[in-house]
């Protein structure tokens, strides 16, 4: 093994290879820090050969490793893997290539979400795939995970923006998978790598789709007396024909904390607030405007702000993209749930969801993209009680089944990570889940691409459902 | 984050350092802001990375001493608490832990020595001018020296203005409308005294009193920033005296000091209880000049030959993040006919000064000089306004390389009717 470190240095110089304590720890968990696990080495590097020289030689020894940008995964899809190295994307961040004639950028994987739109704006050009930590998430991160966000709803996840990859695979082979056109030949690999969650390899350089920006807004915040209503509002919505770029709704707790972060000036009273923005030709937009403004007379809203500045949308929508973070103030633990269910069964989800967090005795507060039916509970704990954390996950896996016996998903957007391994039998069969093995074996052989996340690896032992997670009992990963 | 730090093992002086490391969520929402991960792209220097290190080595889990490099790295601009949304007070964590880690560390004779020099002269003006004498004569040999005693060198201005000496009080013009102490600084002191000047005059204009206690000294922000905690505190104590209590505000031209002045209820946490009330109150009088003026009523000077200059404004993070201070200087500035207010990008990236960063970490200092240098000359500006003497220096200095450098002021100065060639 001391060769595969001493070919390892022959590849990075000590200032892009960590192998000491105070470079490695910053790197034990990412975004999801009940899990920590400390990687061997964390390599930094700065050219697609260095990459695939690292891939080469991780499957050479058969040294597990998982790719990183901004360590900001919900589910643990960055976490380090024991024995494992990180490989570190951050300074492969260039924005390659940028054809506003044909609206497409090629990028490198450590470029950040909003960086893109940032880069197209001269063009009048944006990349419109928006998750709520797009100030900070990488496009390499978006990609593994299929990222949502809130405006999806009308424009689609991320795979419904990549038109062509450079891949290096598992084995440190370099191929292109898409090509640069709209339109391709040959099977949808692009469609396979979008949402692989890095067990495939590592995207060193992306084709994006980018997108002309709306030619107008119209932002509604409206403000309801229940969660149930303001569900009931978006089925009303939706009914009514309209397709609007998003709808958001924020409950009462996660509106308090929104409002703390960024001053808003959200409802605070309100029990739940939902948020409607029509985007796009300023006829249209004026249009589905008159539209909506009827049906929403007729949901029962308490009170409806129209915003009347880019400022005050764009403060809007700062505080529903910092929700998630700012639950800390009203709890430093809390696990954040990604779970989906049929539109039409959102208001019987939510009414489910408010019991077991009453029957559990454990707040649950809630944020979610409404228009596509994808919940994001959070639950709030308290991480110094002995089994503050076992309570918690225990409420998540009630809600989780629930957001399947509804007909829905496990995961929206988060993807599963480590932390929803174990509900994947829940969702798939035996079958299925060969036939997606079946697949990454035959591209990772020795599963050292992220091993241990999305798929049950070979060596993964029986998957349980209650107490500590099976990667714990394996060893696989411990807790802070 | 949970953490396994004992309040009682660090003791009543830096127990409060354990809240802000269990309010982060690690959501990384900090990352894009902070000067350092920016130009460095790893996590040891960004500030989650370094909430993380803290907290490792606060439990036992690491040596302060290999952490030092990362946690000497920051700039301590604090970004990170603007963009943080879980409100965690990176600054409450990142100067006592500097103390805490001081008392521990060895430091090398030449870093000793270099600390020694910064915290003996830049505090104390007369000392101050003569050591920039001393530094002009080295300045050609600067290239050769150890890089930080270097940078010293080289950022010292070559010809510092005329010592100016200021009464003891300056009553108000007309109706007195209130009564303050103004904090003359030290460094700013002996670089631009006609900062102070300046915020005598549009005070006075304005119906206020000021007082400048003759005995006052440095207010101890350097010395705070960089761990130095015991000087820091002796400096506090010696102003606690100096200045009145019958004064409706203490009023600072400068971001850093007034920003270190908030922050003595942290720096005596802990002490006798007597000291810490008198810190807690001295400190809640504080007040920038700009906020202070904003809140009170300003009326524009009249100079109305003045031609129309376009002023591009800089955010002094220990204004703009520290004190969250930006919408006050700004409404200021606009209030003055024929100024047009211009925005840079990247507001939110500190320019590099940061204290006596410059001097002990002058390639990080150097690229970031350049950057903002770089943001606010895409402006197009005839000037450039800030509220800190450090930042003004900074950029000063790195402009110099500009094709067209343009004047860099204090937001004050234009409050008093600056304009080009006057």
């Amino acid at each position: 093994m001391s060769d595969f470190y001493s070919k390892l240095r022959s590849i990075f110089p000590p200032d892009r290879l960590y192998e000491d304590a105070a470079r490695v720890t910053p790197y034990v968990s990412d975004g999801l820090t009940v899990f920590r696990e400390e990687p061997k080495a964390v390599v930094m590097p700065i050219s697609n050969e260095e990459v695939a020289d690292t891939l080469k030689l991780c499957h050479e020894f058969e040294i597990p490793f998982v790719a990183r940008g901004s360590g900001t995964s919900l589910s643990g899809g960055s976490l380090p893997i024991r024995d494992g190295i990180v490989i570190s994307l951050n300074r492969l961040n260039q924005i390659l290539d940028l054809d506003p004639d044909n609206r497409t950028a090629r990028v490198q994987p450590g470029v950040i979400n909003s960086e893109i739109s940032a880069a197209a704006a001269d063009h009048g050009l944006y990349f419109a795939p928006d998750p709520s930590s797009q100030t900070v998430c990488t496009i390499g991160g978006n990609l593994a995970f299929n990222s949502g966000g809130a405006h999806c709803l009308k424009y689609g996840m991320t795979s419904n923006h990549i038109l062509g990859l450079t891949v290096a695979l598992p084995d440190g082979t370099v191929a292109e998978l898409g090509n640069d056109s709209l339109e391709n030949a040959g099977p949808d690999c692009v469609g396979l790598f979008v949402g692989s969650e890095g067990l495939l390899g590592i995207a060193l350089e992306i084709q994006v789709r980018l997108m002309p920006v709306p030619e107008s807004f119209q932002t509604i915040l409206a403000s309801y007396d229940s969660l149930e209503a303001a569900g009931d509002a978006v089925a009303a919505v939706v009914a009514s024909g309209i397709l609007p770029g998003a709808m958001e709704i924020m409950d009462r707790l996660a509106i308090e904390a929104a409002e703390a972060a960024v001053s808003a000036g959200y409802p605070e009273d309100a029990e739940a607030c939902l948020i409607v923005e029509l985007d796009g030709e300023t006829a249209a937009v004026d249009a589905d405007f008159q539209a909506l403004s009827t049906t929403m007379e007729q949901t029962g809203a308490k009170e409806v702000r129209v915003a009347q500045s880019t400022e005050e949308r764009l403060l809007i929508w700062k505080g529903r993209k910092s929700a998630f973070s700012a639950v800390g103030r009203l709890s430093p633990d809390y696990i954040v749930q990604d779970g989906v269910v049929p539109r039409s069964k959102l208001g019987q989800a939510l009414k489910d969801i408010s019991r077991f967090s009453s029957e559990a005795g454990l707040r649950v507060a809630n944020v979610f993209h409404a228009g596509d039916g994808n919940l994001h509970p959070l639950i709030l704990f308290d991480a110094t009680e002995a089994d503050g954390l076992e309570k918690a996950e225990a409420l998540a896996g009630r809600i989780l089944r629930l957001c399947l016996e509804l007909g829905g998903s496990i995961t929206g957007e988060h993807g599963v990570g480590v932390e929803k391994l174990e509900y994947m039998p829940d969702m798939f069969s035996p079958t299925d889940l060969d036939a997606f093995n079946r697949i990454r074996r035959a591209i990772d052989p020795k599963e050292i691409s992220n091993r241990g996340k999305m798929l049950p690896s070979k060596e993964a032992p029986a998957l349980s459902s209650q107490g500590p997670h099976p990667l714990e009992k394996a060893g696989v990963i411990s807790r802070m | 984050m949970i953490s396994q730090i004992s309040k009682d093992k660090l003791g009543p002086k830096y127990a409060s350092m354990k809240e802000p490391i269990e309010a982060c969520v690690h959501c990384g929402f900090c990352l894009p802001t902070c000067p350092t991960y920016s130009t460095m792209g790893d996590e040891m220097n960004s500030p989650r990375g370094r909430i993380f290190l803290m907290k490792e080595t606060l439990e036992g889990k690491i040596d302060p001493s290999e952490i030092d490099p990362f946690i000497d790295n920051c700039l301590g601009c604090l970004a990170c608490v603007t963009s943080c949304p879980s409100g965690v007070e990176y600054g409450e964590l990142i100067s006592p832990y500097r103390s805490w880690s001081e008392e521990q560390r060895k430091r090398g004779t030449l870093e000793k020595l270099q600390r020694f020099a910064l915290l003996k002269t830049i505090p104390c003006p007369d000392r101050f001018r003569a050591a920039s004498k001393i530094a002009s004569v080295f300045k050609p040999v600067a290239p050769y020296l150890p890089k930080s005693f270097g940078a010293m060198i080289e950022l010292a201005p070559s010809q510092l203005p005329e010592k100016q000496e200021f009464d003891p009080i300056y009553p108000a013009n007309g109706t007195r409308r209130g009564r303050v102490a103004l904090l003359i600084g030290c460094a700013q002191q002996a670089l631009a005294p006609k900062i102070n000047q300046a915020a005598i005059n549009v005070l006075t204009r304005n119906g206020i009193e000021v007082v400048v206690p003759e005995s006052q000294g440095c207010c101890g922000s350097l010395a705070m920033h960089i761990g130095a905690s015991k000087e820091a505190q002796a400096a506090a104590k010696k102003n606690f005296e100096a200045f009145p209590d019958d004064v409706d505000a203490i009023i600072s031209t400068a971001a850093g000091c007034g920003s270190g002045m908030k922050e003595y209820g942290t720096l005596f946490a802990g002490a006798d209880e007597e000291i810490a009330d008198q810190a807690k109150a001295y400190s809640a009088k504080v007040q920038d000049v700009c906020a202070y003026l904003d809140a009170v009523g300003f009326a524009p000077p009249e100079n109305s030959e003045a031609p129309p200059i376009k002023v591009a404004y800089h955010d002094a993070c220990h204004l703009a993040h520290a004190q969250k201070i930006r919408s006050a200087p700004r409404k200021l500035l606009q209030s003055v006919p024929g100024i047009e207010l211009l925005e840079p990008a990247e507001w939110e990236i500190c320019c590099g000064s940061a204290g006596s960063y410059n001097i002990e970490h002058p390639d990080t200092a150097k690229e970031l000089g350049k950057r903002k240098v770089k943001n606010l000359m895409a402006t197009n500006p005839d000037v450039i306004a800030t509220g800190n003497i450090g930042c003004l220096t900074q950029i000063e200095f790195h402009s110099k390389d500009s094709e067209k450098p343009v004047p860099v002021v204090h937001t004050v100065e234009l409050l008093d009717g600056w304009s080009p060639g006057r």
